[in-house]
C-alpha cells in the first residue's frame, strides 16, 4: 500500500508552515511503518485553510486543514490516510464550496499535481495544446489567440494575438518570447502560484509562442523576491527539455525553443516592459521611449513577445479546447476567466478563477466573507499599487476592464486589496507617492522630482500646514503626473492619490493629535 | 593584470576567485551583467567595491556602466550585510494588516532601523515592496524563507533560533 499525500511547496503555504507538516508526515508514517508517497503540489489558493494536507482514496483526494506539526499524529490516529474522519477534515477537495464555484482554466492543474512532473502533466491534460500547434501554421496558432479574445494579463489588456501578428509580421531574424514574472504589484500573486504550481504551464504557452513568431530562445524575466518560483521553474525546465519538450527538436518536429530564467534585483519598474528588456539585456532598468515597439524592436533590439505568467499560460488552454471555448467565458470585451486574487484584511483570501463578471462584492462576501478583523470593509484597492482606491458604494461593479475603467478605476493584474474601517486614507495617498519615490527610475521629471514632491506636500497635509492650499497643489501635481511622465509609474501613482481624495476626502482633514 | 595583482591585500584574491567563478558561470550567454552581480553576491553576501573593474574587463564594460547598474538595484549590497537578512513587507495588502507596527516592532527588537545592520552583525532589516504573500499578511522574508500573517510574538520566535 503506497498511498499519496499531497502538501504544497507553494511558497505562500510554505509560509504557514506547510514544509514541517510534511517532514512530520514523513516521519510519522516511518515510525508506524506506512508506505507514505508524499507529492508536493502547488497550492489551491484557499489561504485560510493552508496547510491544506490532501490524501488520495479511490473516491478521490480527501482535504483536511489548516494543519499544524502537532496535529499530525491525531490525523494519523483518526485514519486521515483513508480519508476518515477528523476534526480538520475537509471533505473530498473537489467538493469544497469556495473550489467548486470557480471556473480554473487556467489554474485548473494548480495544487493537483506534482508541479515538476511532465508525466503528471501530460495525465491531466498538458502539451495538448503544443500538439495541436505544431500541426498549424504560424499564422494560424496567431488567429487562434487572437479569436480568443485573450487580453493582456499584465495589467494592460492589450490583445494578445495582436501583438504576436506584429511579432510574426517582422522578416525572419532572431526573434525572442520573454515572460513579464516581475509581478511587482502588491496584492498579486497569480504568477507565483503558477510559476510553482504549474510551471510546465507556462513552458508550454511560451514554447507555442515561439513557434508562432519564429523566435528559438524565450526568457523568463523573474523578481528577485521568488526564490521558490525560481526553483520551481528551472527544475520544470529541465524535466522538459529532457522529455524533449524543449531543446533542437521539438517532439521531432525540427522546430527549436530554448528557455532561460532571468533574475530582476527587487526593482518594481523592471516590471514595465521596456524596463524589463534593459535589465534583461543587463543594465539598468531604465524605461525606452516608445515607439519602437518591443514587438518590432525588443530584446537586443529584436522583434519580442513581451507577455504577462498568465497571458501565457493561458495559451495552452485555447490552443487545446479551441478559441470559441476560451472565449465563451467572460463577459462584453473581457473574454475568457480572470484569476483574482483577494488580499488585504480578508478573512479567507486566497486565489479565485472566474469568467469576467464578478461583482466586486460577491468576490469580497461570498468568496472573502469580509474583513480578517471582523470590521467594516471601507475600501478595496484593484489592480495593484497604481490602481484607484474603491469605496463600499461602488462594490456592485462586476469585474472585467470596462466596467472598472468606467468608475474611474483599472483591473490590471486582477489584485484585489480590502481595507477595514480602521485605514487612514491620507496615509495610503502619501504611501503611493512615497513608493513612486523609491521605484522611480528617475528618466523623467514629473516622476522623480514630482513623487518626492508629493511626499513633501501630503506630509503637510497630515500636519495640517496650510491643508487647502496644499491639498491643490497635490491635485495639480497628480494633473502634472498623469500627462507629463514617460511610463505608467509616474503616469498612474495619481490614480490612488486621486482616487482617495475624491471618494475619502474626510480622511485628509482629520484634526492632528 | 598580474602586475598589480601583487599590490592587492589578500582579501582581494578571495574576491578575485569568487568573482571569476561568478563569471565563468555565466559565460557565453548575451547580456549577463546582472546575473553575474547574483552570482557574485550569492558567494560573497555583497557585491564589494574590488569586484567592480575585475566584471567590468571580462564583460567589456566601463567601471561606471558596473558600478551604474549595482546602484540602480535595491537587491545589490555595496557593504557587507549582517549574517540574517530580514525583509519586512511594506506594501498595501500588509499595510491593511498593519505591517508598520509589525516593522516598529521589528525595529525595538532588533535596535536598529530599517536598511540598518545590528552592530554584532547578526540581523539587518530591510523593507521589502510585496513579498506575493498578501493572502497572509503582514508577510516577512527571512534569509529567502517566506513567513506569512507573523504577528510581533511570532516574529520574536522567528528570530530567536537565528545566531
Ligand atoms: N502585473 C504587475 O505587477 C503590474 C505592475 C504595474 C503595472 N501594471 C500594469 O501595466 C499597465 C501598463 O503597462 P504598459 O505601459 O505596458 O501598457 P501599454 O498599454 O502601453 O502596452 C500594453 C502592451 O501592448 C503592446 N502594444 C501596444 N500597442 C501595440 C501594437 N500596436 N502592436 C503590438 N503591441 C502593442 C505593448 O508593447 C505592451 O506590451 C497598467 O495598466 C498596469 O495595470 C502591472
Ligand atoms: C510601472 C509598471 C510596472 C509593470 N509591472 C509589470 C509586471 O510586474 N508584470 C507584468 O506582467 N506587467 C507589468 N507591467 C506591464 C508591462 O509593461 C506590459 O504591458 C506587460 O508585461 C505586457 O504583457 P501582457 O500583454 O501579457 O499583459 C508594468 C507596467 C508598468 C508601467
Ligand atoms: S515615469 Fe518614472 S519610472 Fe517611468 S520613465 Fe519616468 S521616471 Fe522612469
Ligand atoms: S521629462 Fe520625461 S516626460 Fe517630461
Ligand atoms: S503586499 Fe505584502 S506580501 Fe504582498
Amino acid at each position: 500500500m503506497n498511498i499519496k499525500v499531497y502538501v504544497p511547496r507553494d511558497a505562500a503555504a510554505l509560509s504557514l508552515g506547510a514544509g514541517r507538516v510534511a517532514d512530520a508526515i514523513d516521519r510519522e508514517a516511518q515510525r508506524r511503518g506506512l508506505q507514505v508517497q508524499l507529492i508536493r503540489n502547488g497550492s489551491r489558493g484557499l489561504f485560510w485553510l493552508e496547510p491544506l494536507v490532501e490524501v488520495a482514496t479511490p473516491e478521490g483526494r480527501h482535504a483536511y486543514g489548516p494543519v499544524t506539526v502537532q496535529d499530525v499524529p491525531g490525523l494519523f490516529d483518526a485514519g486521515f490516510l483513508e480519508g476518515k474522519a477528523h476534526p480538520l477534515h475537509l471533505g473530498l477537495t473537489e467538493e469544497i464550496e469556495e473550489l467548486k464555484s470557480q471556473q480554473r482554466l487556467t489554474f485548473a492543474r494548480v495544487g493537483v499535481i506534482d508541479p515538476v512532473s511532465v508525466d503528471d502533466y501530460i495525465a491531466h491534460g498538458g502539451y495538448v495544446g503544443l500538439k495541436r500547434a505544431l500541426a498549424m501554421s504560424p499564422g494560424e496558432i496567431v488567429d487562434a489567440v487572437t479569436q480568443s479574445g485573450l487580453r493582456g494579463r499584465g495589467g494592460a489588456a492589450f490583445p494578445t494575438g495582436i501583438k504576436w501578428k506584429t511579432v510574426l509580421d517582422q522578416p525572419p531574424q532572431q526573434k525572442y518570447v520573454t515572460c513579464n514574472a516581475d509581478e511587482g504589484d502588491s496584492g498579486t500573486f497569480a504568477d507565483r502560484m503558477l510559476m510553482e504550481g504549474d510551471p510546465l504551464m507556462l513552458i508550454e504557452g511560451m514554447t507555442i509562442a515561439g513557434i508562432a513568431v519564429g523566435a528559438t530562445q524565450g526568457y523568463i524575466y523573474l523578481r528577485a523576491e521568488y526564490p521558490h518560483a525560481q526553483r520551481a521553474l528551472n527544475e520544470a525546465i529541465a524535466a522538459a527539455r529532457a522529455s524533449g519538450y524543449l531543446g533542437s527538436n521539438i517532439l521531432g518536429s525540427g522546430k527549436q525553443f530554448e528557455l532561460e530564467v532571468r533574475l530582476g534585483a527587487g526593482a518594481y519598474i523592471c516590471g514595465e516592459e521596456t524596463s524589463m528588456l534593459e535589465s534583461l539585456e543587463g543594465k539598468r532598468g531604465e524605461v525606452r521611449v516608445r515607439p519602437p515597439l518591443p514587438a518590432i524592436k525588443g530584446l537586443f533590439g529584436r522583434p519580442t513577445i513581451v507577455n504577462n505568467v498568465i497571458s501565457l499560460a493561458s495559451v495552452p488552454v485555447i490552443l487545446a479546447k479551441g478559441a470559441e471555448f476560451y472565449r465563451d467565458f467572460g463577459t462584453g470585451k473581457s473574454r475568457g476567466t480572470i484569476p483574482l486574487q483577494l488580499a488585504g484584511n480578508i478573512k479567507h483570501g486566497g486565489l479565485i478563477e472566474r469568467a469576467f463578471g464578478l461583482t466586486l462584492r460577491e468576490l469580497i462576501y461570498d468568496y472573502g466573507v469580509g474583513s480578517a478583523s471582523g470590521r467594516p470593509i471601507r475600501a478595496v484597492q484593484v489592480g495593484g499599487p497604481l490602481g484607484a482606491y474603491i469605496p463600499e458604494s461602488q462594490f456592485d461593479t462586476p469585474i472585467d476592464y470596462e466596467a472598472l475603467s468606467a468608475i474611474g478605476a483599472l483591473l490590471g493584474h486582477g489584485g484585489v486589496v480590502v481595507f477595514d474601517d480602521t485605514v487612514d486614507m491620507a496615509g495610503m495617498a502619501r504611501y503611493a507617492m512615497e513608493f513612486c519615490a523609491i521605484e522611480s527610475c528617475g528618466k523623467c521629471t514629473p516622476c522623480r522630482i514630482g513623487s518626492t514632491r508629493g511626499v513633501e506636500l501630503m506630509d503637510r497635509v497630515l500636519a495640517n500646514i496650510d491643508r487647502e492650499r496644499n491639498l491643490q497643489l497635490v491635485e495639480e501635481l497628480c494633473d502634472t503626473m498623469l500627462h507629463g511622465s514617460l511610463c505608467g509609474l509616474g503616469g498612474m501613482t495619481p490614480f490612488p492619490v486621486q482616487s482617495a481624495l475624491k471618494h475619502f476626502p474626510e480622511d485628509f482633514r482629520k484634526t492632528v493629535q | 593584470m598580474s602586475a598589480d595583482r601583487a599590490l592587492r591585500d589578500p582579501l582581494d584574491d578571495s574576491v578575485r576567485d569568487q568573482v571569476e567563478a561568478a563569471l565563468a558561470a555565466h559565460q557565453g550567454r548575451p547580456g549577463p551583467l546582472l546575473q553575474v552581480l547574483h552570482e557574485v553576491q550569492n558567494r560573497l553576501g555583497y557585491v564589494p567595491p574590488a569586484a567592480i573593474p575585475i566584471i567590468a574587463e571580462a564583460l567589456n564594460l566601463s567601471r561606471a556602466d558596473v558600478h551604474g547598474v549595482v546602484t540602480f538595484y535595491h537587491h545589490f549590497r555595496q557593504a557587507p550585510g549582517g549574517r540574517h537578512v530580514i525583509q519586512v513587507c511594506q506594501a498595501e495588502s500588509c499595510r491593511a494588516m498593519h505591517c508598520d507596527k509589525l516593522t516598529e516592532h521589528a525595529q525595538r527588537k532588533l535596535g536598529v532601523q530599517l536598511h540598518g545592520t545590528t552592530a554584532d552583525g547578526r540581523y539587518t532589516l530591510e523593507p521589502v515592496y510585496c513579498l506575493g504573500n498578501c493572502a497572509c499578511s503582514p508577510a516577512v522574508m527571512i534569509d529567502g524563507e517566506l513567513h506569512g500573517r507573523v504577528t510581533p510574538d511570532a516574529f520574536d520566535a522567528l528570530i530567536a533560533p537565528l545566531s
